[in-house]
């Protein structure tokens, strides 16, 4: 019974963390057509700044929840007004161009923190269920991205601002007759996805060693989980990051670690071969 | 295309040969050999994209499969022009496989560049797990993160102890550049290269013109692999070890700005900017002041923004209009449509 539980929080943990991940992309990309391609840069600088911070003595929760995601944002907004703003409806020149990007922070961040691994231990202790020992913080994780997914959602379509970038993203043109500048609102979107970047790193950062690439370990996953999520936004991240973390931690309680990342690359392909439009181009039709 | 094949034939043996002759003396022969490989390995990558219309985020893949080809048979074989060989096929059967996957279900632009990377991304997970003695393949420790050193390298065929290294080395790679670059050439004048450029400007059209653009695409796929995978066989020899770095991102991001600031839809663009940014690590390796990834990252990101359509053809152009010369044909003086139509066909 202990070890059915265990294995529960696993899986809820994975597809939560896949759900962190790919925030930030779903929203971009979801919103204004840009694959960002620099967003594991984002995760990066958002772990970096939640340690410099922590390190300066401020409270861990407030580095992760208010700094992290505050200077990520106003990163991506320099970002959106120096480079994406000259590339919209070029999807594949912004893919290069952000790809540029992320090896330009790599670069920034070895300059300035060295090439060696950083990090902040988890501020949530463990615990036992039954004889095993689980990680506190991995409610935390799962608590966060539960939180994030209704936000997202009451703000896309309670609030007004979620109307207006919704109508947006349906028709700029239509968008601009009635007033708004979609200029603006793309800048707005753009800073709001990098911060949630920014989040995501900065709650994972505990987990993990630091260092400058590692980005990289993030863009892969995050990247298939809105690809493979397809045209809607929260739905579509909550299917496939589902079913990649199911997948995921299935493999990796079967067989190994490496073994799990693998399984969840190999039904990302097959997944795509037989639903090219994502998940939520065949299923969900017309949600959020 | 202007011109003839047999003109071009010497043109590419001419500048080849004056190259070999006068570049040792400039630079130094080991460097010039990986620019050369490089300039092969960026030509793969120009040919699948810049005329195919194939954007493959995972070029590194065929690369390193050819490595690591080259490295298990060597071992295996105990000399190498079967490795060299194996080199060749084995990433073309893999992307001939791959391409069936990816073409026949008509995936778009996007899509296609998540497969590719994902393949990648395996293919480095998995070879980077191998380090344990049972991951064997014959007598060939695959060695996981460490990688497989001490293969035998390249020899005259038929003569195994006849080993070819330093200056002959790069004759060879320079020579097969050379060899590489005239099947480009002669490939994009066949009907298959004229039908391709097709498909690249117009998948519809061509589909409704009666041509199967799906094998067509993976055929074209397959053929830029076998190129990538002889660069990776000759990388091996080069560098004596390979390693999963071979399939990293890192090195499929390479290939890829090579060809933006090269200039897609050339064929001498991919290959300079290859060698050119190759050359510009190497040099930016000698210093600590700037981080190597830092430059990179602002050459792709300033070539997006103001050249997107890479040194050479902007180069050609300017020559055109400093010469006087008209331009041939409406085609040329078009402006480019948004890359995003182009490669969706």
């Amino acid at each position: 019974m202990d070890l059915y539980v265990v294995v529960l929080v696993e899986v809820l943990y994975g597809v939560a963390s896949l759900i962190l991940i790919s925030a930030g992309l779903a929203i971009v990309f979801g919103m204004i057509k840009v694959i960002n391609l620099a967003h594991g840069e984002f995760m990066m600088m958002g772990g970096y700044a939640t340690i410099t911070a922590v390190n300066l003595g401020v409270n861990v929760f407030v580095a992760m929840l208010v700094i992290a995601p505050v200077a990520v944002g106003l990163v991506g907004l320099v970002v959106e007004r120096l480079v994406i703003r000259h590339l919209y409806g070029r999807l594949v020149d912004t893919m290069l161009a952000t790809w540029g990007l992320s090896l330009f922070f790599i670069g920034l961040a070895t300059m300035i923190f060295g090439n060696t691994t950083t990090g902040i231990s988890t501020p949530i202790p463990g615990f036992a269920i039954g004889d095993y020992q689980v990680n506190g913080y991995n409610f935390f994780i799962i608590v966060a991205a539960a939180l994030l997914l209704v936000a997202m959602l009451s703000v896309l379509k309670g609030t007004r601002a979620g109307l207006v970038a919704r109508g947006t993203m349906q028709g700029p043109e239509m968008a601009a007759a009635l007033g708004y500048s979609p200029d603006r609102i793309y800048m707005a979107t753009f800073f709001c996805g990098s911060a949630l970047s920014g989040l995501a790193g900065a709650i994972l950062a505990p987990l993990v060693g630091l260092v400058p690439t590692s980005g990289g370990a993030y863009i892969a996953k995050a990247f298939i989980t809105v690809i493979a999520g397809g045209p809607s936004l929260v739905a579509g991240l909550l299917s496939s990051a589902s079913l990649f973390g199911v997948v995921n931690q299935a493999f990796t309680f079967a067989t190994s670690p490496v073994i799990g990342e693998v399984a969840l690359l190999v039904a990302a392909v097959v997944l795509l071969r037989i639903l090219p439009q994502g998940v939520t181009g065949t299923f969900f039709k017309g949600k959020i | 295309m202007p011109g003839d094949l047999t003109r071009d034939a010497i043109t590419i043996t001419l500048v080849t040969g004056v190259l070999i002759w006068v570049l040792p003396l400039i630079v130094g022969t080991y460097t010039l050999t990986v620019l050369a490989i490089y300039g092969m390995l960026g030509l793969s990558l120009g040919l699948v994209w810049g005329f195919g219309g194939i954007l493959c985020f995972g070029q590194a893949a065929f690369f390193g499969l050819g490595a690591y080809a080259y490295a298990i048979f060597a071992i295996n074989i105990g000399e190498s022009t079967v490795p060299m060989i194996l080199a060749v096929l084995v990433p073309a059967v893999f992307a001939a496989f791959l391409g069936a996957l990816m073409f026949y279900g008509r995936l778009g632009d996007v899509y296609l560049g998540v497969i590719t990377l994902v393949v990648t991304l395996i293919l480095f997970k998995v070879i980077n797990s191998t380090a344990g003695p049972q991951y064997v393949i014959g007598n060939a420790r695959l060695g996981g993160f460490n990688g497989i050193p001490g293969f035998p390298t390249l020899n005259v065929p038929g003569i195994p102890d006849a080993y070819i290294w330093g200056d002959r080395y790069f004759q060879v790679c320079a020579v097969l550049l050379g060899l590489v670059c005239m099947l480009v050439t002669a490939l994009l004048r066949s009907s298959f290269g004229r039908i391709a450029v097709g498909i690249r400007e117009n998948e519809t059209r061509m589909s409704l013109m009666g041509y199967d653009v799906r094998a067509r695409k993976t055929a074209m796929f397959a053929i830029g692999a076998a190129i990538a995978g002889l660069a990776g066989g000759l990388f091996a020899n080069w560098a004596e070890i390979v390693t999963p770095n071979l399939f990293s991102l890192g090195q499929s991001a390479e290939i890829i700005i090579w060809c933006i600031v090269g200039g897609l839809g050339t064929r001498l663009g991919p290959v300079l900017g290859a060698a050119g940014l190759a050359y510009l690590k190497f040099l930016l390796g000698q210093q600590a002041v700037v981080d190597n990834a830092l430059v990179t990252g602002l050459v792709l990101v300033l070539f997006v923004l103001f050249l997107p359509k890479g040194v050479v053809p902007a180069l050609s152009a300017l020559w055109r209009a400093g010469a006087g010369r008209r331009p041939r044909g409406r085609v040329r003086q078009r402006r480019r449509p948004p890359r995003r139509e182009r490669l969706n066909g």
